[in-house]
């Protein structure tokens, strides 16, 4: 009870930086919304080759580029976290009582609040240019969770980075360093049958892949089986994350 | 019973940094005590363990009857703790830096109003309360802090050098509240600084550090009335050779202790008036510059203990700490 409250106080200050400081949250959304402006028209033919599961190359984005804002604006939330140690803030805070479950999960749920947010907005631009929603709002719901949960895997990832080397330029190099290729190994952009073989194979232990596949199948209404297996393994794999993430805080705490 | 006894504590950073070595520390409940010393000495190293931000690498501490060790959550709900550097979340208004300070201590709904308001007004920052803290002064926002650590009335505040880069005025504003804080309210708060003015003003006991260790420790009167005698510097050309000053002014039966430092020779003695003109003849022939007396201050009870001017400790502290930042400031 005291864990959820605190948490909810600590994330509430988090959003309020954010709604305060929109700069950060705005380009991760304009970000993907140009990439479906763009390469929507400009691949618009790919879907030809088959295995899109729609004629409309706007569509099939969607989904991904949902993913994509999630992974884009969750994978730096570790600055957060750093600033609020550098300015002490962090410390004021381990002078309470507050729970210390819910002081690192207050920087995990922001990115997860914000990346639901973000995919929203990117659905709602998919609309407006066309693309269907066959899944409907269960579909909608699901394509939240997948972005949810990845935005708080990444999340977990990059305060766990953040506390174990207390850099801002290692945060942006190593997640520079893994986003791109995790974006590029999965069926974001491309269908899966029409990926190289060996990318095919890479993305199916691709967490990025996963989230792609479950928000893809929900926001289609198709393969239901596959939203729960991708959701599943989405799930373990946040799981791990925090853990992680949690983790470290227990070593960064040893350390002072 | 001390609301606040430490035994043999001991932090050590990799490194490794001897940060603290071996302290004994007692504080009584409802009096100010002051951990004084120059930077790098082991002050703020002290203060967290004690407000149970960083864990002892040996010994024990009990601040309130719990361990630091064993009961830190029982400390954190009856302490407050003021760091070095504001802590302020500049992206929130001042009210709600109090809220949320508030709420972390599971306070709520109208008591947190009533002290929110209590403490807006207490530190005169009802005007620029609704604003974002990021336009406010130092001073605001260091009154802010101390408002932050005590939304919750703890029974020990701690206070990390709590005047440090502010103006004279703010300064003597956070000094009368302090002040006030004790008389008043009859709060135990436990400040480290680098200030001797700081601790002479408003500390009932004193302890300094250095390097590490307690060299001294007793009231501020107590400790200045210890060195028994007037302070008279004698400061020497460049090209004096000072330790034959020492030597002379050794051989003279009215000074207690001779300590030199650079150019200067601090002699101590019972009759600094009268001595003075033995002294001036005793190193004729020497290039002496200038002559001062005065009456004891914290400074020359560190220079008593450890043999070095504060100052000059204080800077040699200051350029080690930029290399090992933090690990024992």
């Amino acid at each position: 009870m005291k864990m959820m409250r605190d948490l909810c106080v600590l994330t509430m200050r988090l959003l309020v930086h954010n709604f305060r400081m929109p700069v950060f949250v705005i380009m991760s959304i304009v970000q993907p919304i140009i990439w479906l402006a763009l390469f929507g028209p400009l691949f618009g033919k790919v879907t030809s080759l088959g295995g899109f599961e729609t004629e409309s190359y706007v569509n099939f984005l969607v989904p991904g580029l949902a993913m994509m804002a999630a992974l884009f604006g969750s994978a730096y939330a570790g600055m957060s976290l750093l600033m609020d140690s550098d300015r002490g803030i962090l410390d004021r805070f381990l002078a309470t009582p507050v729970s210390r479950m819910a002081l690192i999960g207050a920087y995990v749920a922001q990115s997860g609040v914000i990346v639901a947010l973000q995919a929203t907005t990117i659905i709602l631009v998919g609309l407006l240019m066309g693309a269907g929603m066959d899944g409907g709002f269960s579909g909608y719901l699901v394509v939240l969770f997948a972005a949810f949960m990845l935005g708080s895997a990444f999340g977990a990832l990059s305060n766990a980075l953040a506390l174990i080397v207390p850099r801002h330029d290692a945060i942006i190099a190593v997640m520079n360093f893994v986003i791109l290729p995790l974006v590029f190994l999965s069926s974001m952009m491309m269908a899966t049958d029409a990926l190289p073989p060996w990318i095919g194979t890479i993305a199916t232990i691709n967490p990025v892949d996963w989230a792609v596949r479950m928000a893809r199948g929900a926001y289609f209404g198709e393969s239901w089986g596959g939203v729960v297996q991708y959701g599943a393994l989405l799930t373990g794999f946040s799981a791990v994350c925090v853990m992680m993430a949690v983790r470290a805080f227990g070593r960064f705490m040893a350390k002072a | 019973m001390p609301i606040i006894d430490v035994k043999a504590l001991v932090k050590t950073f990799p490194g490794p940094v001897e940060a603290v070595r071996g302290i004994d520390l007692d504080v009584v409940q409802g009096t100010i005590f002051g951990l004084l010393g120059p930077n790098g000495a082991g002050k703020s190293s002290t203060v967290r363990i004690l407000a149970t931000l960083s864990q002892p690498t040996a010994g024990r501490a009990f601040v309130a009857g719990h361990d630091v060790v064993g009961d830190s959550d029982g400390i954190r709900r009856a302490i407050g703790y003021v760091a070095q550097a504001s802590s302020v979340d500049v992206h929130l208004t001042g009210t709600e830096n109090l809220y949320l300070q508030g709420r972390l201590f599971g306070l709520g709904g109208r008591d947190l109003a009533q002290r929110v308001e209590t403490l807006l007004q207490l530190f005169d920052l009802e005007d620029a309360a609704s604003r974002r803290t990021k336009g406010w002064s130092g001073g605001m926002k260091r009154r802010l802090d101390l408002a932050m650590g005590l939304i919750h009335k703890p029974k020990i505040l701690f206070l990390d050098e709590p005047s440090s880069g502010l103006d004279p005025e703010s300064r003597s504003v956070m000094w009368r509240e302090v002040k006030r804080l004790s008389d008043e309210e009859g709060m135990t708060i436990f400040l480290t600084t680098h200030y001797l003015e700081e601790a002479d003003r408003l500390a009932d006991q004193v302890a300094i550090i250095d390097k590490g260790l307690i060299v001294a420790r007793g009231t501020p009167s107590g400790l200045k009335d210890g060195l028994n005698g007037d302070l008279v510097s004698l400061t020497f050309s460049g090209k004096t050779d000072t330790a034959d000053a020492s030597t002379r002014l050794r051989a003279l039966a009215m000074i207690d202790t001779v300590t030199v430092s650079g150019q200067r020779v601090d002699v101590r003695t019972k009759d600094g008036a009268r001595s003075i003109p033995a002294i001036v003849g005793a190193l004729s022939g020497l290039d002496l510059q200038d002559v001062a007396m005065s009456r004891p201050s914290l400074d020359d009870v560190y220079l008593s203990v450890t043999g070095k001017q504060f100052a000059l400790a204080n800077a040699e502290g200051h350029e080690g700490a930029g290399g090992r930042k933090g690990a024992a400031a």
